[in-house]
């Protein structure tokens, strides 16, 4: 059985569509992130989380009506996971004032606002309070390992391929980082220390899917002398078409699962990671070999190919 | 079978039945993390200023002292912040004398003039060296009363920046006693009173006509309010340097006053005693203050010489007097504490955690084992022999180095699974390739396998890249993902590469086989 049995589309004529459709949503992600500013989970803006599990069912809206009592301040409060379980999460942002004894005053003002309102009897499921200082640090070290991150892996791939190929896969991945941000902001997800793992998680995954295709490209170079660039990497995609397709269904399959039955706490996780697999795939089949192919040259012949022998 | 297939059979079933041994059985071999199990994460700072300021208003009060007895007329010593301080109107014709007073105080300060005087500024050396002592000894002392708390496995080391110290509690429920036992200074010290107590600080200035001498200060104290009453504040003046302090402390333990209620009762180690003993004798008739963390505690009639015991009262609850003599016993923070990050789980939450993990990761295998078993028919059951083993070898090895289960780390585990299937997968359709291209059964397969290893290798090479970035950013939960994804990735070149080939090879030496199923 087989999905792509002896595939052979023409992936190189569609790259310049491919690629104006990704900038298309990189750029709608971005004009997002300006206009409305970037969403961040209380791990990199500081802040104040709170979920409590009711043992009686209690609405949003009585909760809310129980902070707004003793507390001031723009609260997000909502229903946290399955409905049943009565569980209501609680943000408030971070206080002006300096870290101390202040860090955990919203954490307390929350707990007894809710046990003055009376809405009977609750427990503290889990408190997360982070001051601006940590705030702050975990903002500069979820850049700088994104970053590192590339690096090394561009590095990586320009010492084992050509360089043009360095430069089309971390083209993709930055590609797929920056899709799977845009997607993030459209469905609503904040930027939390667990999408940021998920985010440096997806640069492997893409790379990984890459490489795959370059490996393939290497090897038919030496096969194909006569053919051009283009064609080589049209027909590697093709060849590798399947196990593409089969991996990213799988894997796909396997982060379903965890989406659907992971629990609240790594549904953010899931859901990048998802998106970063869809992402990560079509870019393996229209961006990373394209912009290989367009910046090693149109005229790029299979001669002279890889700069560096395989081993 | 050939000689060289039964070592890797061998090979396989030992490697395999060692990683069961190292995590079985789980519960109590695999380390959970705190989203797990439940507990608190606390990161907090250690001022280190206190320790600097301390350093500096002793320095600048001996240095008091010693012009006194030399009788160097000075107009006055400030201490101007955590660093510096001033000295200002020392006569020009006692300058000579006024610096070779200096002698002790310029090891660690550097002199330069100021206006009408001198600035003394610690040294920058020494400033990087008290504020590293500092944040070692509160790290020490920390340990201490953790270790006292009876937590298991708990964390107490240093953090990203200089000042930080992190310390996990898992397990941990009564967060807020944890916090305050990690939080309080805890420095016990017996002091001579002079005068008091005044029922407010004004009048105990008063009584200095608000020139409060430089050897005195004023301490707020708790007054026992009358049979009935509430407890009120008084001060009182007290000598500033103590007879004793908690350093000298050998125990401190809960005990119960002569009205049965709730005290500390603590005994002092020979040196403390021979002080202690001295001071009592000389002091006969006078006010003791019991001085914790700035406020006075209780101030007993000195009634005969105490040598190496004493008790400090108060309106402790038993709980209270139990946490007391634990942070006495630990020692003192050599400088105060903020919070910076809390993150408390309960162990509800953990344990549904762990529900919510286990069921995605069997839901994940399950799902991947159905498409496998369909699509590549019984080479597909290969691959899934090969997965499994792969996880088992990552419990195993996880298990062995100590690492931490997290959440974050189940979803390493079903990336793993991810992982494994894409090895297999592109095995499967080089081996398809081959199969196509006309070669037998045996020469497609080895050939399969032979052309992908490179493949398989510059994978995870870059994966294991980004998965060490990973690993330096954050703590925690995101440790537990990077960890898992690095040792499954590890593990996985052993078994996508040299278990699924071997299974291969396995089938294909028993019998001819005309076509594989795949």
């Amino acid at each position: 059985m087989a999905i792509f049995d002896n595939a052979n589309y023409d992936f190189i004529k569609w790259r310049w569509h491919a690629i104006a459709l990704s900038t298309l949503i990189v750029l709608a992600g971005l004009g997002y992130g300006i206009t409305r500013g970037v969403p961040l989970g209380i791990d990199f803006s500081g802040g104040t989380i709170v979920v409590v599990k009711f043992e009686q069912v209690v609405g949003v809206e009585q909760v809310r009506s129980a902070l707004a009592a003793g507390m001031s301040g723009e609260n997000v409060i909502q229903s946290y996971g399955d409905p049943a379980n009565n569980e209501i999460l609680i943000r408030v942002p971070q206080m002006v004032t300096e870290e101390g004894a202040a860090l955990e005053q919203n954490a307390r003002a929350i707990v007894d606002s809710i046990t003055k309102a009376n809405l009977g009897k609750f427990e503290v499921r889990s408190q997360e309070i982070v001051g601006p200082v940590i705030g702050a640090d975990l903002q500069r070290k979820g850049i700088y390992a994104t970053l590192a991150s590339l690096l090394g892996i561009t590095i990586y791939i320009g010492l084992r391929f050509r360089f043009a190929f360095a430069l089309g896969a971390i083209a993709a991945t930055l590609h797929d980082v920056l899709v799977t941000l845009a997607f993030l902001f459209f469905f609503g997800y904040d930027l939390s220390l667990n999408v940021v793992a998920a985010i440096l998680a997806i640069t492997g995954y893409s790379v990984n899917d890459t490489i795959v295709i370059f490996d393939r490209v290497r090897e038919n170079l030496k096969n194909k002398r006569r053919d051009s660039l283009d064609t080589v990497v049209n027909l590697s995609v093709n060849q590798t078409l399947s196990r593409t397709i089969i991996t990213a269904g799988t894997t796909f399959l396997a982060v379903l699962s965890l989406f659907l039955f992971g629990g609240e706490v790594l549904e953010g996780f899931a859901f990048t990671m998802l998106v970063g697999i869809i992402s990560g795939t079509y870019s393996t089949i229209f961006i990373a070999a394209a912009i290989a192919t367009v910046l090693s040259g149109k005229q790029a012949k299979g001669r002279a190919p890889a700069t560096r022998k395989a081993s | 079978m050939s000689k060289n297939l039964r070592w890797k059979v061998l090979v396989i079933v030992g490697v395999t039945a060692l990683s069961v041994w190292s995590f079985y059985p789980p519960d109590q071999k695999v380390r959970l993390g705190l989203d797990l199990k439940g507990g608190v994460h606390l990161v907090m700072r250690v001022q280190t200023d206190d320790a600097l300021r301390l350093e500096t208003q002793t320095t600048a009060d001996r240095l008091g002292e010693q012009l006194k007895t030399a009788k160097i007329p000075a107009g006055g010593i400030t201490v101007a912040g955590p660093t510096s301080f001033s000295v200002a109107g020392v006569p020009a014709e006692q300058d000579a004398a006024f610096r070779a007073a200096l002698t002790e105080v310029e090891v660690n300060y550097d002199r330069s003039s100021g206006v009408g005087g001198y600035v003394f500024t610690l040294k920058p050396n020494i400033v990087v060296q008290l504020r590293e002592d500092t944040v070692n000894q509160a790290l020490q002392t920390i340990e201490r009363r953790v270790n006292e708390l009876g937590v298991a496995e708990p964390i107490v080391a240093r953090h990203s920046a200089a000042d930080q110290i992190l310390v996990q509690l898992p397990g941990v429920t009564d967060v807020n006693r944890a916090k305050e036992i990690i939080r309080s200074t805890a420095l016990l010290e017996l002091k001579q009173v002079e005068q008091g107590p005044f029922p407010d600080e004004g009048s105990a200035r008063q009584a200095y006509a608000g020139n409060v001498p430089p050897d005195l200060e004023i301490l707020p104290g708790t007054l026992e309010g009358a049979p009935g009453q509430p407890a009120t504040t008084g001060y009182y003046a007290v000598r500033r340097v103590a007879a004793v302090t908690g350093r000298d402390l050998r125990n401190a333990r809960p005990t119960l006053d002569e009205n049965n209620r709730p005290a500390v009762s603590f005994s002092l180690n020979n040196d403390g005693a021979r002080k202690f003993g001295i001071f009592t004798q000389a002091n006969i008739g006078k006010q003791l203050a019991i001085v914790l963390d700035g406020r006075v505690q209780s101030a007993p009639q000195i009634q005969s010489r105490i040598d190496d015991e004493g008790r400090i009262t108060g309106n402790f609850t038993n709980q209270e007097s139990q946490d007391l003599s634990l942070k006495l016993r630990s020692g003192a923070l050599p400088a105060s504490l903020t919070y910076l990050e809390e993150r408390t789980v309960g162990p509800s939450l953990g344990a549904d955690s762990v529900r919510a993990g286990v069921m995605s990761a069997l839901g994940g295998l399950l799902l991947v084992t159905l498409f496998m078993l369909f699509y590549y028919k019984l080479s597909g059951f290969n691959a899934l022999v090969s997965i499994t083993i792969n996880l088992i070898l990552l419990l195993g090895l996880m298990a062995y180095v100590g690492a931490t289960m997290t959440l974050p780390g189940i979803a390493g585990f079903i990336l793993t699974i991810g992982m494994g299937v894409d090895s297999n997968v592109l095995i499967f359709e080089r081996i398809k390739e081959e199969l196509a291209a006309g070669k037998g059964v045996k020469q497609a397969v080895a050939a399969g396998f032979d052309r992908v290893l490179l493949t398989i290798l510059d994978t995870h090479v870059a994966s294991l890249i980004s998965a060490a970035f990973l690993f330096q950013f954050g703590t925690g939960p995101i440790r537990g993902f990077a960890m898992t994804l690095t040792i499954g990735l590890l593990s996985n070149v052993f078994t996508a590469y040299f278990v699924s080939r071997t299974l291969f090879e396995l089938t294909l030496s028993r019998r001819q086989v005309a076509k594989l199923s795949i």
